[in-house]
């Protein structure tokens, strides 16, 4: 289906202040759009999960969001350490975060599984000390918008 | 329960929003990890927290959420009040505890909600 907007925003990794302003951007886009509620509650969710995780973990990265009529999709790449084991990564609670980051509310192990839950798909790809690139497609008609 | 309802029996101070005191919420949730509330809170319109910085405000934007309420008399910087404003957030800010004041409004019939299985 046609394309209808891309964008394109810098997550910068020394800031974590402004941590979730590209998806606050996005949520906004995508409201304008019409988009449904259910549908840009998943993508924002899923997006800002995504956004800390590269600030937090990665010292930020590129976000490219690609929207079409019948789906998003969310392209978040970084040139952080990359994941050893997205296996383990995947797994609820599983966190290497410091007590720095659960100071400021994160760092509970959540974030992956929870972009997997409101994304209809999900993909990383990762090398050590390269960075990783994480793909995530929310569709507009997806039983998951009743979650 | 309205929110201005929430204001009155946690004796809180509207820092913004309000304009939108007389929205009606059905459900609250209490934490300091926004971790937790990304993935465990469903529908619930309401944030109660001691954690004190933007990220707190655009979780509560991300989720929908109507209000969010600051306790131990804790106040966001303006910077932070403007991102509520700008999403039509209601902020509050009350001098009772976290337990204190769930326990307040859970009293008085707001309560928990669905939570994500
Ligand atoms: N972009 C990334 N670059 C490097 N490592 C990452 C990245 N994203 C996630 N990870 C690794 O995967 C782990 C799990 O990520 P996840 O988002 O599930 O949890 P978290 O970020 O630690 O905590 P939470 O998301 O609950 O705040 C992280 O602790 C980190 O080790
Ligand atoms: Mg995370």
């Amino acid at each position: 289906m046609s394309e209808l907007l891309t964008l394109k925003y810098t997550v910068h990794g020394d800031n974590f202040t402004g941590a979730g302003e590209a998806s606050v951007s996005m949520k906004r886009e995508l409201r304008q759009l019409g988009f449904d509620a259910n549908v840009i509650r998943r993508a924002a969710i899923a997006m800002y999960e995504g956004e800390i995780n590269m600030v937090i973990h990665a010292e930020g990265g590129e976000a490219e969001v690609i929207i079409s009529e019948d789906r998003i999709e969310i392209i978040l790449r970084d040139e952080g350490p990359g994941i050893a084991n997205v296996e383990l990564a995947m797994k609820d609670g599983f966190s290497t975060a410091q007590d720095n980051i659960r100071a400021l509310g994160f760092g509970a192990g959540m974030g992956l599984p929870n972009m997997k839950r409101y994304s209809d798909d999900m993909r990383i790809e990762t090398e050590i000390g390269k960075g990783t690139t994480v793909y995530m497609t929310i569709l507009s008609d997806s039983p998951k918008n009743a979650l | 329960m309205k929110i201005s309802e929430i204001a009155s029996l946690l004796d809180a101070e509207v820092l913004c929003g309000k304009e939108n005191l007389g929205g009606e919420v059905k459900s609250a949730c209490g934490s300091d990890m926004m971790s937790d509330v990304l993935a465990f809170v469903k529908d619930q319109a309401v944030l109660l927290t001691g954690l004190l910085n933007p990220q707190v405000i655009r979780t509560a934007m991300m989720m929908d959420m109507q209000c969010v309420v600051f306790v131990r008399g804790k106040k966001p910087t303006p910077d932070v009040l403007a991102l509520a404003e700008n999403c039509k957030l209601t902020v509050l800010t009350t001098n009772e505890r976290l337990y204190t004041a769930c326990g307040k409004l859970y009293a008085a019939g707001l309560r928990g909600g669905d939570l994500i299985e």
